[in-house]
């Protein structure tokens, strides 16, 4: 953190100054360097979301001027909008489902890694690499290589079809509802498991060996170790990871736009991309608003409920 | 581990692999981390050779792994059916602005709430980072209605300056700041440096591991970045790569070579300057990643 270099020229600083206070006229000077952020604060935080509640309470197209309609788009929102309950669920889907097994992974790779193995920063490299592609030309890779007849998946699933006699036809991951979500699952994994991966192989680094030495000494296997010693002393990890991993579940948006060619099925509908439809195709920005609200309303809520249930898992002890 | 349990390596503190270079739970680990990586691996390969390939080939069964004629032409065919190159310069604008802006403004803003005193500071800086709590969907609408009164719909500002602002970068930062000790600043002060200066040349420079850090998390997330350029973009010229190539996806929506040439550009020097620069992005995500700690 403190490169030596630069330590000994603040040294330089600090022993031609002796001990000594100054008295700072600081609070006109604080504002000075307050200015340029809280602008941008201001501008494009704070003033949006004072906005976004009236416009939530309004039906507007973005043409004339908002007619006012109280909690409508609420009201409509959960109790008449039938694609709405769908969002719901297929977002609750892509949580239950993508945030364990990024979780899981992430994980077992962090630990396969942590072992002092060789080759670890290439296979970190390969696992990584997804995390800094684009999403879109990712999720244009899966549109072809989910491809249901020329898809080089569906070619190998034939293959093994034909070899062991097993009679499976490749999914069409793309037109079927009961595939397409394990379409974006399958991407979503792909692309961010690198990163889990990462920030628990950070959590392992904390880990002291001695804990592991002293396990072993009384005689734990390595599964037993991994169970009582690694995944107690990585829960803040998890911990964290869960909360902002969910977060981001509830959010996917360009993972079902790309994959499924800017029209994505009902099936794969995300809450991000219907607040985006409702804004910029239906021209609907009050219901549109009234959504993000709601999505604001769950990741408040599960994160909430996170925070109270870490007390029964997360061991924080260094 | 069953092979390798036993005092004889119980209390040692040399890397394991100092003794046993290949032992039967490394082999087995190896075996599972080489299938996992063709895994990884596959979707490259695949976008890789079906770039190559002409047409006929890619709709063949079964399909071949590695293109029996290359199709170099692919390429030129790809970055000339729509405008690469501005896409390209596009994203490259935005993120090196975005980078140096918001990197300016959030460590001006943390080196106050970390080092200055004044009233309402620490007010000031809790709704600053309770903001963090909105999710950006909820800001979408509003920010397309201030941007387009401002007169910037379908321009680099719209593009460049709302995000040059951040409150996440602004408490990473300032995180850091409060590691630096504050002797440094009296002692600055003393001799008669300046708030600013003292920013400058103290702390900036002490802080340069957290603000590549910064800088590699916000370059990515811009070049990354879709909803907002989609939205706030409409002409070709002002599209940055992920908005190019999903328009470029709807326009030839069979012309898979060129999709996947397309999405090889797109890639590419990402990949590379990550291979070159390893450890500077992995340990930018675990800053930026662990929130600072």
């Amino acid at each position: 953190m403190h490169p030596d270099a630069r330590v000994s020229r603040i040294e330089r600083f600090r022993l031609r100054a002796g001990l000594g206070r100054w008295n700072p006229g600081q609070q006109s000077e604080a504002w000075i360097f307050l200015i340029p952020g809280l602008a941008g604060f201001v501008i494009f935080v704070l003033v949006p979301i004072v906005m976004s509640m009236g416009v939530s309470l309004t039906r507007w197209d973005l043409l004339g001027p908002p007619e006012f309609v109280g909690i409508a788009n609420y009201v409509e929102l959960l109790t008449r909008d039938r694609i709405f309950s769908r969002v719901l669920g297929n977002t609750l889907y892509y949580t239950v489902v993508i945030v364990p097994l990024q979780l899981g992974l992430g994980l077992t790779l962090a630990t396969a890694l942590n072992q002092q193995i060789r080759a670890m920063s290439l296979y970190r490299l390969i696992y990584f690499m997804p995390v800094v592609t684009n999403i879109v030309a990712a999720a244009l890779v899966f549109q072809w290589l989910l491809n249901r007849d020329f898809g080089i998946i569906s070619s190998i699933i034939w293959d093994i079809a034909e070899r062991y006699g097993v009679p499976v036809q490749p999914p069409d991951w793309i037109n079927n509802p009961v595939w397409s979500k394990p379409a974006v699952v399958l991407l979503t994994i792909w692309k961010n498991v690198g990163f889990t991966m990462v920030i628990y192989l950070a959590g392992l680094q904390g880990v002291p060996e001695a804990l592991y030495d002293a396990a072993r000494v009384d005689g734990a296997n390595g599964w037993q170790r991994f169970r009582y010693v690694t995944i107690p002393m990585v829960s803040p990890t998890t911990f964290f990871l869960l909360v902002i991993q969910m977060i981001g579940a509830f959010q996917l948006f360009a993972e079902p736009f790309v994959l499924f060619g800017g029209e994505p099925p009902q099936s794969t509908l995300s809450i991000v991309y219907y607040i985006w439809q409702n804004a910029f195709e239906f021209f609907r920005m009050g219901k549109a608003t009234a959504i993000a609200w709601l999505l604001f309303a769950i990741i408040f809520v599960v994160t909430f409920i996170q925070l109270r249930l870490q007390r029964r898992w997360v061991h924080y002890e260094v | 581990m069953a092979t390798t349990t036993g005092a004889a390596r119980a209390g040692s503190n040399l890397p394991q692999v100092v003794r046993e270079p290949l032992n039967r739970t490394h082999v087995v680990l190896h075996v599972l981390l080489i299938a996992g990586s063709a895994v990884m691996l596959l979707p490259f390969f695949w976008m890789l050779s079906t770039s190559l390939k002409y047409p006929p080939e890619i709709f063949t069964y079964p399909p071949t792994w590695i293109p029996n004629t290359i199709a170099w032409d692919n390429y030129p065919n790809a970055l000339t059916a729509v405008p690469f190159d501005r896409y390209y310069l596009n994203s490259l604008i935005i993120a090196v602005s975005v980078v140096v802006l918001q990197l300016t403004t959030s460590s001006l803003s943390a080196f106050a709430f970390a080092r200055l005193r004044f009233a309402g500071r620490d007010k000031l800086f809790t709704v600053w980072l309770a903001t963090l709590m909105i999710p950006f969907p909820v800001l979408l609408i509003p920010n397309f209605v201030i941007v387009r009164s401002l007169g910037w719909y379908d321009s680099y500002q719209a593009l460049i300056i709302p995000p040059a602002f951040s409150a996440f970068s602004t408490f990473l930062l300032r995180q850091h700041y409060r590691g630096i000790p504050l002797e440094m600043d009296d002692a600055a002060r003393i001799d008669g440096a300046s708030s600013f200066r003292i920013w400058w040349q103290i702390m900036l420079p002490m802080s340069k591991t957290t603000l590549a850090a910064v800088a590699i998390f916000v370059f990515l997330g811009s070049w990354n970045e879709f909803l907002w350029p989609l939205v706030i973009t409409y002409r070709d010229e002002m599209r940055t790569i992920p908005v190019g190539l999903s328009k470029f996806q709807g326009q030839f929506n069979t012309r898979w070579e060129l999709l996947m040439a397309g999405a090889v550009t797109a890639m590419l020097p990402i990949i590379i300057v990550f291979m070159m620069a390893q450890k500077w992005f992995i340990r930018g995500i675990t800053i930026t990643g662990m929130g600072g700690r």
